[in-house]
């Protein structure tokens, strides 16, 4: 009797330790897939330029709203402007919608969308920083190394 | 002077608080009653010197002492009283004041409301909380001193408070959460202190319940209210961003939430004792990485403060000592912990198995997503990524969804082993009719038919009425009205209901677009008619503002005049948006102006949202539940005894 016992005992131990292992399995291979597509890489301007971007994947872009690029639709929510890396490296950026308070000519931004076959940006979102001496961090780095190399080449 | 005396009531703070951490501790060792009953009494110096501390820093702000550098970049002589006082803890160095001064008020809660606790436990408790006071005070005074001051030359008026941040809800949404993520650090201390005596008993979980269940309820306030600002503050209409700061409040939540629960487990049947424990941890440590993450600027965020990799530095070092030493202790000691009960799968013990192991894989999908950016950065040599919203919404969605089915049937379960149809030969007419009600409402608002939204709205239903109908069961049938635990614990669940409701109404349903609008143009969304009356100038304390006037009909009738604005913070010089909403309990009106776009012609974003205050109504439904909880007279006993036996002599 007691045997017996034990060994049902084991027998839904064992049916739980399964359960719970093919289920956290399940789980980690649907959550790592989700994250796989979900993932937006950033591309700084230069890249994006020199065709080290793909086209029609989500990506982020960031860089300096270009001073006079901000162009505005006559009838719609359409707008285009130029970010740059302050150095070289350009690239247009088509949006439809609300920009954030803070996105103002020549200051960082951030934005998610796809690059066209033009290899203009369509944003989905812009960003920029509630906070006016914020730099997104992306961009800085953006015009640090641009900057760099900058010097590199010219010294 | 007075910053001075600020700071040095700090350092005086920070001595007490080793004290705190050694002296109880030592008496514990050597067997001293008196020096473990010193605890309480060090307790009270560490909170006055942290509140005469606050209050000087108050002061700073109040007689506009800009010679204070946060002072000076957090406010203004123009600014409102009451955000004078809000800006305390609209930045870093000041949060982490009211951060530290909670932290002292808990420690203080504990020395005076733990009676039931036996002397040694009681000393070892405090210990745990002086260790971790030591951290915190040391943070501010090496890292980011409020009371720095940018002498001799200083400006003549402060750059103003973020104009974001000048708001209602930033005054209450902080001091809140802030309760509920320190206050992890009771049932944390307790944790540890119970680990180093090596017994886990039902005491212990009787203990920690009520502690962990305030805590809880704060940190939901805390979302809640975080959430109702976003919404009408700052997200344009939306209530959720799945960003890495919300982020940073949420896994907490959700690992607390699974605390609560196995807590009851633990305390009424003694099962899952050492997971408990483990529970606990996580949820200060989770509390922590929060603090780590909205500290350090090592992710990108709309709430992130300023960059200081100092800063991060020291949190970071804070948190591997935490959670590398409790999970030391934990090692070591809860090997020894056992519990030998056993359970059908329909029992609610089970019942609390499957939440927590939900709620648990809940926190890691969301934590995998919060920090994958961070991982990929360093494993692939600087490539920046960041995790979007359809991550989120992909794994967590389903996972609420399973949560919420167990909801169904496990308050309802008992403990050991359930009647296996108990709850579907009762209730069977419940399952036929609420489908159909369900439906009915569906027509009557005019919504269309979405499948899963259907599913979900019923499941809500049925939940919220057999909650009810089990309330007013164990009301009329007893013959005492039902505990406060009980009534808390329907409460909370009820709660959560409603907030899904909501969260699924105004997923499904709600409308919105983003329009260039001039004077006279109207527009019409979810059968309201939006009409652009006019735009003027006015003029606010701080700020000047255009300010758009929109009239709302509905079938010829006026609903509503809204008055968005666009303001314009002169000496912050920050442009920032100021919704307007006509709120309702079946749908919010909202709308937001962008920026003027030629001629006349304004950028709008208008949306009619139904049933979002649900969302916010059941969160603090859920937050009251908790707290209801306290009053509990089980949590009161032993006091209620010791009286009667005094009495009695």
């Amino acid at each position: 009797m007691k045997f017996g016992k034990m060994k049902t005992h084991r027998r839904n131990r064992l049916l739980l330790v399964l359960f719970l292992v093919v289920g956290a399995g399940g789980a980690a291979t649907f959550t790592l897939l989700a994250l796989n597509e979900n993932i937006n890489l950033f591309y700084s301007p230069e890249q994006i330029v020199e065709g080290e971007a793909p086209s029609g994947q989500t990506i982020r872009a960031g860089g300096m709203v270009v001073e006079g690029s901000v162009v505005r639709s006559e009838t719609d929510l359409g707008v285009s402007f130029l970010i740059s890396d302050l150095k070289s490296a350009e690239v247009t950026v088509r949006y439809e919608g609300i920009l954030p308070d803070l996105f103002r000519e020549g200051q960082g931004v951030i934005a998610r969308g796809q690059l066209n076959q033009d290899g203009e940006f369509v944003a989905d979102e812009v960003l920029a920083k509630h906070d006016e001496n914020y730099m997104p961090p992306e961009v800085a780095d953006v015009i640090a190394e641009a900057h760099e190399e900058g010097k590199a080449r010219g010294g | 002077m007075i910053p001075e005396f600020g700071h040095f009531a700090l350092i005086l703070a920070l001595g007490l608080s080793a004290a705190l951490a050694v002296v109880p501790a030592m008496g514990v060792a050597r067997g001293d009653p008196l020096l473990m009953r010193s605890g309480s009494f060090i307790a009270c110096g560490i909170f006055v010197f942290l509140l005469f501390s606050f209050f000087c820093l108050m002061e700073s702000f109040l007689s506009d002492d800009f010679s204070v550098r946060y002072v000076a970049n957090n406010s203004n002589s123009a600014l409102p009283v009451q955000y004078k006082i809000s800006a305390i803890w609209g930045a870093h160095e000041g949060s982490f004041l009211l951060w530290t001064l909670i932290m002292g008020g808990w420690t203080l809660a504990v020395a005076f409301f733990s009676n039931s606790l036996t002397f040694d436990m009681k000393a070892r408790v405090l210990s745990v909380m002086g260790l971790l006071n030591v951290g915190f005070i040391s943070f501010i005074l090496f890292a980011s001193n409020p009371f720095d001051r940018s002498l001799p030359f200083y400006p003549q008026d402060g750059a103003d408070l973020n104009p974001l941040l000048q708001d209602f809800g930033l005054i209450v949404h902080p001091p809140m959460l802030y309760m509920g993520y320190v206050g992890f650090a009771v049932p944390f201390a307790l944790a540890i202190a119970t680990l180093t005596t090596g017994r886990l008993d039902a005491a212990w979980a009787k203990w920690s319940r009520p502690w962990t269940n305030a805590a809880w309820a704060f940190l939901t306030i805390g979302i809640t209210l975080g959430s109702w600002w976003a919404y009408y503050e700052l997200g344009w209409g939306g209530w959720w961003f799945w960003d890495a700061v919300e982020n940073a409040s949420f896994m907490p939540w959700l690992v607390g939430t699974a605390l609560i629960h196995s807590l009851a487990a633990s305390e009424k049947r003694g099962v899952f004792k050492s997971w408990t424990v483990l529970l606990a941890i996580a949820t200060f440590s989770l509390s922590l990485l929060g603090a780590f993450l909205v500290r350090s600027g090592v992710l990108t965020s709309v709430h992130a403060f300023a960059v200081d990799p100092t800063r991060g530095l020291f949190i970071l070092i804070f948190l591997v000592l935490v959670i590398g030493g409790s999970l030391v202790i934990y090692a070591l000691k809860a090997s020894g912990i056992r519990s030998e009960v056993s359970f059908k799968w329909n029992s609610r013990e089970a019942m609390l198995l499957t939440n927590n192991l939900l709620l648990v894989v809940a926190t890691a999908a969301v934590l995998l997503g919060t920090l994958y950016p961070l991982l990929y950065e360093v494993l692939t040599d600087g490539k920046k990524i960041s995790v979007g919203p359809p991550y989120f919404n992909r794994v967590f969605v389903p996972v609420a969804l399973l949560l919420f089915l167990v909801m169904i049937i496990a308050p309802f379960s008992r403990w050991r082993k359930t009647g296996s149809d108990r709850l579907l030969r009762n209730n069977w007419v419940l399952f036929l009719i609420a489908p159909a009600v369900v439906f009915a409402a569906t027509l009557l608002f005019g919504m269309t038919f979405e499948p899963l939204a259907l599913f979900i709205e019923t499941i809500a239903l049925c939940i919220l009425v057999l909650l009810g109908k089990s309330w007013r069961d164990s009301a009329k049938g007893g013959w005492r009205s039902p505990s406060a635990s009980y009534t808390g614990m329907i409460l909370g669940h009820a709660g959560m209901a409603v907030a899904i409701l909501g969260v699924v109404i105004t997923v499904y349903y709600s409308e919105g677009r983003d329009v260039r609008l001039q004077p006279g143009d109207t527009v019409s969304l979810s059968g309201y008619d939006f009409h652009f009356e006019s735009v003027g100038k006015v003029k606010g304390p701080n700020y000047v503002a255009d300010q758009a006037v929109f009239s709302v009909r509905r079938g010829g009738k006026e609903v509503a005049m809204l008055k968005p604005e666009k303001r314009f913070y002169s000496v912050a010089r920050n442009v920032m948006t100021e919704a307007d909403l006509d709120p309702g309990i079946f749908r919010d009106l909202y709308i937001a102006l962008g920026e003027p776009i030629g001629e006349d012609a304004w950028a709008v974003r208008l949306h009619v949202k139904p049933f979002v205050r649900w969302i916010w109504v059941g969160g603090l439904l859920v937050a009251a539940g908790g707290f209801i909880t306290l009053i509990d007279r089980r949590y009161r006993r032993r006091k209620v005894k010791t009286a009667l036996a005094g009495a009695a002599t």
